[in-house]
C-alpha cells in the first residue's frame, strides 16, 4: 500500500532481467517499489546499471523479464527517452499533436511556454540545438497528461547550467500539475530537485541499495540539501567491493 | 545536340540518320495519322499497371524481408535470381507459360522490375530507427499511424530511388515485351519501322516516348523527393 493512501501509480516488481539480446548476462537482480499518485521516484545508479533496462520494462516495451509490472487500469504512460526521439519529419507541435491527439491548442501552447519552446513550435527537430530538443521531447511527454511520467536521463549530456535551467522549469510543472513520474537518472542534483523518494541503486546487476526519503517540504529542500546528498552518497558506497 | 545532329545528318546516308526535320515532319505524319498518340497511350498504360505492380509488390515484399530475418534467409536466393535473370528469358518464358496477351505482358515486365524494388527497399527497412518504433509504441499509436507517420517517411528516400531506376528499367523493358509479343505500343511501331528499314519512323516513335519519361521524372519523381525531404536541414 502506497505511504499517505494516495491512490497506487505503478506496483514494480522486478526479480530478474536480461539483456534485450537474449544473452545470459543478467541486468537487474531483484526491483521492487511502489508508487503513489502524484509522487515522482528517482532510481539513481552507475551508468549501464540497468536504469534503462527498468524504465523499458515499465513502459512495457521490454518484455523479457520475470516479475510484474502493475498500473492501474487505464492508465496512461508517457516518456521522454535519453535521446529526443522526435519525428524529424515533423515540425515540434505536430509532434506533441501526432503523439497526443487529445491535447488541445491552449494547452500544448502553455507547455511550450513553460519550457521556453514558444518561438520553436513550427521547427522542424533537426533545427533545434540538443537542449531544445530534449525540451520538446519533455514537452511531448507532459502534453499526453500521462498518469505515470518516465524519464530517462532526460538532461545527460547538456551543460551543467543548461541542464540546470531545464530542470527548474519541469521542477516548476510537476509541482504545479502534481505529477507522478519515475526519473532515472546518475546524477544526485536531479533527484534533489524533482523526486520525493530516491532509490539509491547498485551496479549492474542492479537491486535497491536503500531509499532516500524527501519529506520535506519541495521549498525548503534547499536548506536540507546537503544531508540528503550525504544520505544518497553514503547507500551509493554501502555495498562492499567484492 | 540539335546542331551536331543536324551537321551529322547532312553528312550521313539520310536513309541511316535522317535530319531532325525529316523526323520532325514523320512525327508530324504519325500524329495526324493517330498512331503515335495510340501507341504512346497504350505504352503508357503498360509501364504505369507493371510499374505499379511491381513497386507495390516490391515493397510490401522488401518492408516484409527487411523485418523479418527468417522471410530474408527464405527469399533472398530468388530474389538474386530473378535480380540476375536477363529480362529476355522471363518475357518468353511469360508469353510461353501464360499466353501472347496483356497478362502475360504485364506479368513479365513487373517480374523484371520487383527484385530492384525488394532489394531497395529493404535496405530501408533494414536501418528503420528502432527508436522511434518505441516511442510510437509508447505513445499508443496505431499500426496505420505507425506506417504513415514513422515508417514511410523513413523509406521515402529508398522508395524515390527505387521508383527512378525503377521507370527507366520498366519503360526500356516494355519496349521489348511489345517488340516480342503485343500488337500495338511504341515498341511494336519500332519493330514496324525496323522491317521496313524506316529510321524516321523509329526515332519519331522513340523521341516522344523519351520525352514523355523524362516529363514525368521531373515533373512527379523530383518534385517528390523534394517534399519527402524538405525536412532535412539545409547541407552547407
Amino acid at each position: 500500500m502506497p505511504p499517505g493512501g494516495a491512490p497506487l501509480a505503478v506496483d514494480v516488481r522486478v526479480k530478474r532481467a536480461r539483456s534485450a539480446a537474449g544473452e545470459t548476462v543478467e541486468i537487474i537482480s531483484g526491483l521492487a517499489f511502489v508508487l503513489a499518485s502524484g509522487e515522482v521516484a528517482a532510481l539513481i545508479g552507475p551508468s549501464g546499471c540497468g536504469k534503462s533496462t527498468l524504465m523499458r520494462i515499465i513502459a512495457g516495451l521490454d518484455l523479457a523479464f520475470e516479475g510484474r509490472v502493475d498500473h492501474p487500469p487505464g492508465a496512461r504512460i508517457a516518456m521522454a527517452f535519453q535521446e529526443p526521439r522526435l519525428l524529424p519529419w515533423r515540425s515540434v507541435e505536430d509532434n506533441l499533436r501526432l503523439a497526443s491527439p487529445q491535447s488541445i491548442a491552449a494547452e500544448r501552447t502553455a507547455l511550450f511556454d513553460a519550457l521556453g519552446l514558444l518561438d520553436h513550435r513550427q521547427h522542424f527537430p533537426g533545427e533545434l540545438s540538443l537542449g531544445l530538443a530534449r525540451r520538446a521531447s519533455l514537452a511531448r511527454a507532459l502534453a499526453a497528461k500521462p498518469d505515470l511520467l518516465l524519464l530517462d536521463e532526460p538532461f545527460v549530456s547538456l551543460d551543467p547550467p543548461l541542464a540546470r535551467a531545464i530542470r527548474a522549469d519541469l521542477a516548476r510543472l510537476i509541482a504545479s500539475t502534481r505529477l507522478t513520474g519515475v526519473l532515472v537518472t546518475h546524477d544526485v542534483e536531479d533527484a534533489l530537485d524533482l523526486a520525493d523518494v530516491i532509490y539509491v541503486l547498485s551496479p549492474r546487476p542492479a537491486h535497491i541499495l536503500g531509499e532516500v526519503r524527501i519529506d520535506t517540504p519541495r521549498a525548503l529542500v534547499s536548506a536540507r540539501r546537503g544531508a540528503l546528498a550525504a544520505e544518497v552518497e553514503r547507500l551509493r558506497h554501502s555495498l562492499k567491493p567484492t | 545536340m540539335l546542331l551536331v545532329w543536324q551537321a551529322a545528318a547532312h553528312f550521313a546516308n539520310p536513309r541511316l540518320l535522317p535530319s531532325p526535320l525529316a523526323v520532325l515532319d514523320s512525327v508530324r505524319l504519325h500524329t495526324a495519322s493517330g498512331d503515335l498518340p495510340r501507341a504512346l497511350a497504350a505504352t503508357i498504360a503498360r509501364v504505369a499497371v507493371a510499374f505499379a505492380l511491381a513497386m507495390a509488390a516490391g515493397s510490401a515484399l522488401g518492408y516484409a524481408m527487411g523485418r523479418a530475418p527468417v522471410l530474408d534467409r527464405w527469399l533472398d536466393a530468388p530474389i538474386v535470381v530473378l535480380l540476375n535473370l536477363p529480362a529476355l528469358v522471363l518475357i518468353v518464358l511469360a508469353y510461353v507459360w501464360i499466353g501472347l496477351n496483356e497478362t502475360a505482358a504485364l506479368i513479365a515486365v513487373a517480374l523484371n522490375k520487383l527484385p530492384n524494388a525488394v532489394v531497395t527497399i529493404r535496405e530501408g527497412a533494414r536501418t528503420l530507427d528502432a527508436g522511434l518504433d518505441e516511442m510510437a509504441a509508447v505513445f499508443g499509436f496505431s499500426p496505420a499511424k505507425r506506417l504513415r507517420h514513422v515508417v514511410l517517411p523513413q523509406l521515402a528516400p529508398y522508395i524515390a530511388a527505387s521508383t527512378r531506376s525503377g521507370l527507366s528499367l520498366v519503360w526500356k523493358i516494355v519496349l521489348v515485351v511489345e517488340l516480342l509479343g503485343r500488337p500495338n505500343g511504341v515498341g511494336f511501331e519500332i519493330g514496324t519501322a525496323f522491317q521496313l528499314f524506316d529510321v524516321a519512323s523509329l526515332l519519331a516513335y522513340a523521341l516522344p516516348f523519351t520525352a514523355l519519361m523524362l516529363a514525368v521524372e521531373s515533373l512527379l519523381v523530383q518534385p517528390f523527393e523534394r517534399h519527402a525531404a524538405r525536412w532535412r536541414p539545409a547541407r552547407s
